[in-house]
C-alpha cells in the first residue's frame, strides 16, 4: 500500500504535440493517500482512462513522474509496480478453474503453494466464489467474471492500488449495487488504495470518499461527494453533479452587485480579486423556491419526477429549473424566483469567484 | 516489434520465389529458357503474350474459366443464403444432421467423383457447358458459403428481424432491403471463397468439359504436351491465371481474416 | 434462442437438392460400381463384396494409405505450428497488414495444376530457380525425378508453399480478435510471454484452429492435381498417395470395380478421421 504522487503529469498520443489540444492529458498534480477510495470522475473522452493507464503503467507519459511512496517508478513496468487492475470486461483466462485464475498472479510471481492456497481461500471466501472455486472460469455469468477479475488484484498481499476503469458496464442493473456494496466493503477490509473510473455519478459518489472530477484532460476539482454537490468549484461540476445540474445564468457585474437581466442577485459572499471575462451566477434547483415576488418568470415545463417536482422556467432567455415539493404551478403560469442567497456563487470563465461565507451562529 | 517481423518477410519471400521465377521465365523466349540458367530474362520479350491474346484457344480458355466460375459463385450465393438464414434462426426436424452431412461433402474427394459426374453431366444433357462444371462445383462451395453465411448471420441479433416485422415488412422485402445489407461483409466473403475453390480446381472442370467449355488451366495442360516443350508460353499462361485471383483478393482484404473468425465450430 | 419452425426445411429445399444432386447420384452410382465387374459394352456382373475383400488384403492399398497418411501427418505438423508462428509475428495493425494479407493468400489462388507445373519448373536441376540453386551452388545432388526422399521433400514444401496461409489467416483472424485489456491484464499479473500464448491466445485461437486443422486434414487428404503434376506419383511409387493410386486405376486401368470399392472406403476413412478431430478437438466445450 502506498501514497501515489502525480507530478507534473502532461501526456498526449502524438509524437510532437504543440497545442494544447494535442495533449489527452493536460498538467495534472495529484496526490493519492495511502488507503483511500477515489473515484475519477468524468465524461467520455476527458482522459480519465488514459491518467488510469499512466498510473497502472500500461503508458508512459509524455512528460512528468509518477512516485509510489515517494519512489519514482515512471518508467517501471505494471508487472513491477505492484498495482491491480480491473477492467471495463471481465478479463478471464478461460481454460483455467476460477482457483488457478485467482492463483495465477502468485504464482507467476513465484509463490509457494501453501501461501498460494491461504491467500485465494481467503479473497474467494470475501467475494463469496469459495463454491466456484474448482469449476472453468469460462463458464460462469458476468458479475462472477468480474469478481474473479477483481479477486486476481486483490490476491496479492503487497498491492499499492487497485484500478477499476467502468468495472460494472456488463453487469445486469439488479447485480451492479450489490457489486458495488461489496467493493465498498471490500474497501473496508482490505484497506488498499483505490481509483475507481467511472461517467456515472450514482456510482462515483456513492463509491468514494474522494472524488475527482476531470473534464479535457484537467482535473476540475477534487472533493468529498458533498463539497461536489454544495460547491462546485466549476461550472462543469455543477453542471456533471446533481439531477438535475446546476442552473448557470449569465450575469453582469455593476460596482461588486450580480445582475441577471436587470434584476441584482444577492450571492454568498465577497468577490475574488477583480473578476475579467466571462461571468456567470450558479444556483442549484434546490435552492430556487418560487414566491410571491422576486425574479419574475414563466413556467415552461413541469415534470413530476416522484418526491419532488422539476419546474422550468424561462426568464429573460434562460431557462432556469427549481424543485419544488408538492404540485408545481401550471405551464405558461407567471411566478417569481427566489435564490437562496448562501447557495448563490459567481463564477468566473467557468471558475467559482465567491468566497464562502463566514459561518455565523 | 521490429525484430520479429523478419518472420513474415522471409515467409513472403519464400511464397514469392516461386511465383518470380514463373514471373521471369514469361519473358523469356523458349529457346533462352531451355538454353541454360538465368536469372533474368536476357531478351525480355512479350510474345508470350502475344501469342495467348490472339489465338482463340487460348483466351477462350480464360473466358470459359471466368464464366463458370461466375456462374457457380452466383448459384452458390443464391442457395446458400435462405439455407444459412433457415440454419441461424430457426430450429427444425434434423437441422444438426443436415449440417454436419452438408459439411461432409467437402470431404469428398474429388477423384471420387470424377467419373460418376461424367456419366451423370451427359446423361442430362450438360456436359460440355459452363452449367455443368458450375454446378459441379457447388458440391463443395455450397457447403462452405452455408457455413460462412450462418456465421455471420447469427451474429445478427434476431431483434432485427423481430422489429421489421411489426414495422410491416413482408419477409422477401426484409431479407433484401434489410437483412442482406446488414450481412454484406459475409457474402463477400463466401463470394470470395467460392471464386477461390471454382478458380483453382482442375479435375472435376477438366472431367466435364470437352471443347465449348474448357478452363484455362485444362488447355494450359493439352498444350503441354502437343506443342512440345513451349515453357515460356505455359509460364505466360500460368502467370495471366493469378491476376484474377489477385484482383478478387484486394477487394476483400480486409473481410477474409474476419471472414474465417465468424465461422461457427 | 432460436425458434422451432419446421418451415426451416423450406429454406433449405434448395441447397438440398442442389448437393443431394451432386453428391446422392454419382455416390450411387460408386456404390453400383463397387459391386460388380465390368466389360465394358454395359455389360455387367454382380460381384458382392469381392472388390472390397480384394482390395483390404492388397499390399498395394495400404502402402498408399500409408503414403497419404505420412503426407498429411507432415503438413499438419509443419503447417500448423508455423501458421501459428507467422500469424503471432504478424503486425496487428497499419498499413502492412493488408499487404501481408494479399501476399500471403496469393499461393492459395492459383489453379492447382498451375501450382504443380509452377514447382516442377522451379526445382528443375538444368533451368529452375531452386534445382539450379541446390544443385550447382550449394553442391547438393538433387532430383526428384530420381531420388524419392527428394521428391517428398519437393511435395511437402509445395504443400507448405501452397496452404500454409490459410492457417496464418485463420490464426491471426483469432488473434486480432482478443482485446488489448487481456494483454494488459497478463501485463499486470505479471505473466511471462509464454503464458500469454499458452492462456490467452491459443485458448482464443482454438475455435479457428480447428477450422484450419480441419480444412488442412480434408484438403490434403483429397490432394490430386499439385503431386500428380509435380512427380506423377514417382520416382517408382514413392509419392504416389491414394488418390493418385485411385485415378490410376480408375482411368489408367480402368479397373471401375476396384476403383469404386476403394473410392468408399477412402471417403469413410476421411469421414470417420475428421469425426474424430472434430469431436475431440470440441469436446471441452461442451461441458
Amino acid at each position: 500500500m502506498a501514497k501515489i504522487t502525480l507530478s507534473n503529469l502532461r501526456h498526449s498520443y502524438y509524437p510532437n504535440p504543440s497545442e494544447p489540444s494535442d495533449y489527452a492529458l493536460k498538467e495534472i498534480d495529484l496526490d493519492w493517500n495511502d488507503g483511500g477510495a477515489y473515484a475519477l470522475l468524468g465524461p467520455s473522452g476527458c482522459g480519465k482512462s488514459t491518467l488510469l493507464n499512466i498510473i497502472s503503467g500500461l503508458l508512459v507519459p509524455s512528460e512528468g513522474r509518477i512516485l509510489f511512496d515517494d519512489k519514482d517508478v515512471t518508467d517501471l513496468p505494471p508487472d513491477r509496480r505492484n498495482i491491480a487492475q480491473v477492467f471495463q470486461f471481465p478479463v478471464i483466462y478461460d481454460t483455467m478453474t476460477v482457483y488457478d485464475n485467482l492463483a495465477f498472479p502468485l504464482r507467476n510471481r513465484g509463490r509457494d503453494e501453501v501461501t498460494v492456497k491461504t491467500r485465494v481461500t481467503a479473497i474467494a471466501e470475501m467475494l463469496e466464489l469459495t463454491d466456484m472455486l474448482s469449476q472453468k472460469a469460462a463458464g460462469l455469468s458476468p458479475d462472477n467474471k468480474q469478481k474473479i477479475s477483481m479477486g486476481r488484484g486483490l490476491v496479492r498481499e503487497d498491492v499499492n492500488v487497485v484500478m477499476f476503469d467502468e468495472p460494472l458496464t456488463v453487469i445486469d442493473p439488479h447485480l451492479k449495487w450489490k457489486l458495488r456494496s461489496k467493493l465498498k466493503e471490500l474497501h473496508q477490509r482490505i484497506k488498499a488504495t483505490m481509483i475507481y473510473v467511472t461517467h456515472d455519478q450514482t456510482e462515483a459518489l456513492t463509491f468514494a470518499d474522494q472524488v475527482v472530477v476531470m473534464q479535457d484532460g484537467e482535473v476540475v476539482q477534487i472533493g468529498t461527494p458533498v463539497e461536489l454537490f454544495e460547491r462546485p468549484a466549476h461550472t462543469f461540476v455543477g453542471h456533471f453533479i446533481g439531477s438535475p445540474g446546476m442552473n448557470v445564468l449569465p450575469c453582469s457585474l455593476i460596482d461588486g452587485q450580480a445582475y441577471f437581466t436587470d434584476h441584482p442577485v444577492a450571492l454568498e459572499g465577497a468577490i475574488s480579486g477583480s473578476p475579467k471575462g466571462r461571468t456567470e451566477i450558479g444556483i442549484r434547483p434546490e435552492f430556487v423556491t418560487l414566491a410571491k415576488s422576486g425574479l419574475s418568470a414563466t413556467v415552461s415545463k413541469v415534470s413530476d419526477v416522484g418526491r419532488h417536482t422539476v419546474v422550468e422556467c424561462d426568464a429573460g432567455g434562460s431557462k432556469i429549473r427549481a424543485i419544488i415539493s408538492g404540485a408545481g404551478p401550471e405551464k405558461g403560469a407567471p411566478v417569481f424566483l427566489n435564490f437562496q442567497q448562501n447557495q448563490t456563487r459567481l463564477y468566473v470563465d467557468g471558475w467559482i469567484a465567491t468566497h464562502a461565507q463566514e459561518a455565523q451562529s | 516489434m521490429q525484430k520479429r517481423s523478419i518472420v513474415p518477410i522471409i515467409y513472403i519471400l519464400f511464397l514469392l520465389l516461386p511465383i518470380y521465377w514463373l514471373v521471369t521465365m514469361s519473358f523469356k523466349t523458349t529457346n533462352e529458357i531451355l538454353g541454360g540458367f538465368s536469372l533474368f530474362p536476357q531478351t525480355f520479350t512479350l510474345e508470350n503474350y502475344r501469342v495467348i491474346f490472339t489465338d482463340p484457344t487460348w483466351y477462350w480458355g480464360y473466358i470459359n474459366s471466368i464464366s463458370y466460375v461466375t456462374l457457380n459463385m452466383v448459384i452458390s450465393i443464391a442457395v446458400a443464403l435462405p439455407a444459412a438464414y433457415a440454419f441461424s434462426r430457426y430450429r427444425f426436424l434434423g437441422d444438426k444432421q443436415l449440417f454436419f452431412w452438408l459439411l461432409t461433402n467437402r470431404m469428398a474427394p474429388a477423384a471420387v467423383f470424377a467419373l460418376p459426374f461424367f456419366q451423370l453431366y451427359s446423361a442430362v444433357g450438360l456436359f460440355d457447358t459452363y452449367l455443368a462444371v458450375a454446378l459441379a462445383h457447388c458440391l463443395f462451395n455450397v457447403p462452405l458459403s452455408v457455413w460462412i453465411l450462418e456465421g455471420f448471420m447469427a451474429s445478427v441479433p434476431k431483434e432485427l428481424d423481430e422489429t421489421a416485422y411489426v414495422d410491416g415488412y413482408s419477409f422477401p422485402r426484409f431479407f433484401v432491403t434489410i437483412f442482406l445489407p446488414s450481412i454484406k461483409a459475409g457474402v463477400g466473403v463466401a463470394a470470395f471463397f467460392c471464386f477461390m475453390f471454382s478458380w483453382v480446381e482442375l479435375l472435376l472442370a477438366k472431367t466435364l468439359t470437352a471443347v465449348a467449355a474448357k478452363p484455362i488451366a485444362a488447355i494450359m495442360t493439352k498444350t503441354a504436351s502437343s506443342a512440345g516443350y513451349e515453357l515460356g508460353l505455359l509460364a505466360a499462361a500460368g502467370t495471366l491465371t493469378i491476376i484474377p485471383g489477385a484482383i478478387v483478393i484486394y477487394f476483400v482484404r480486409n473481410y477474409i481474416a474476419k471472414g474465417f473468425a465468424m465461422g461457427r465450430v | 434462442m432460436k425458434t422451432v419452425n419446421q418451415k426451416g426445411w423450406f429454406f433449405v429445399l434448395p441447397v438440398l437438392l442442389l448437393v443431394a444432386f451432386n453428391a446422392l447420384i454419382p455416390m450411387m452410382t460408386v456404390v453400383n460400381y463397387s459391386v460388380q465387374e465390368t466389360f465394358g459394352n454395359n455389360l455387367f456382373l454382380w460381384e458382392g463384396l469381392t472388390w472390397f475383400q480384394q482390395l483390404l488384403t492388397e499390399e498395394r492399398f495400404y502402402k498408399a494409405l500409408g503414403r497419404q497418411f505420412m503426407f498429411t501427418g507432415l503438413i499438419l505438423v509443419i503447417e500448423v505450428p508455423l501458421g501459428i508462428a507467422i500469424a503471432l509475428s504478424m503486425p496487428r495493425q497499419g498499413i502492412w497488414v493488408p499487404v501481408c494479407l494479399i501476399l500471403m493468400a496469393l499461393p492459395m489462388l492459383i489453379p492447382w495444376n498451375v501450382v504443380g507445373a509452377m514447382w516442377n519448373i522451379f526445382t528443375l536441376p538444368d533451368i529452375g530457380l531452386l534445382g539450379y540453386f541446390l544443385n550447382n551452388v550449394l553442391g547438393i545432388n538433387y532430383d526428384m525425378t530420381q531420388d524419392p526422399i527428394a521428391a517428398w521433400v519437393t511435395i511437402i514444401t509445395m504443400d507448405v508453399w501452397h496452404w500454409t496461409s490459410l492457417v496464418v489467416l485463420l490464426a491471426y483472424a483469432g488473434l486480432v480478435s482478443i482485446p488489448d485489456a487481456y494483454y494488459q491484464a497478463a501485463k499486470i499479473d505479471g505473466a511471462s510471454n509464454w503464458s500469454v500464448f499458452r492462456f490467452i491466445q491459443l485458448p482464443k485461437m482454438k475455435p479457428v484452429l480447428t477450422i484450419a486443422i480441419l480444412l488442412r486434414f480434408m484438403d490434403s487428404f483429397n490432394i490430386y492435381t499439385e503431386p500428380f503434376v509435380l512427380t506423377g506419383g514417382g520416382p517408382g511409387n514413392s509419392t504416389t498417395l491414394l488418390s493418385i493410386d485411385l485415378v490410376k486405376r480408375a482411368l489408367g486401368q480402368f479397373d471401375l470395380g476396384p476403383a469404386a470399392a476403394m473410392s468408399l472406403i477412402y471417403f469413410a476413412i476421411t469421414l470417420l478421421v475428421s469425426w474424430l478431430f472434430y469431436t475431440l478437438m470440441t469436446k471441452d466445450d461442451l461441458n
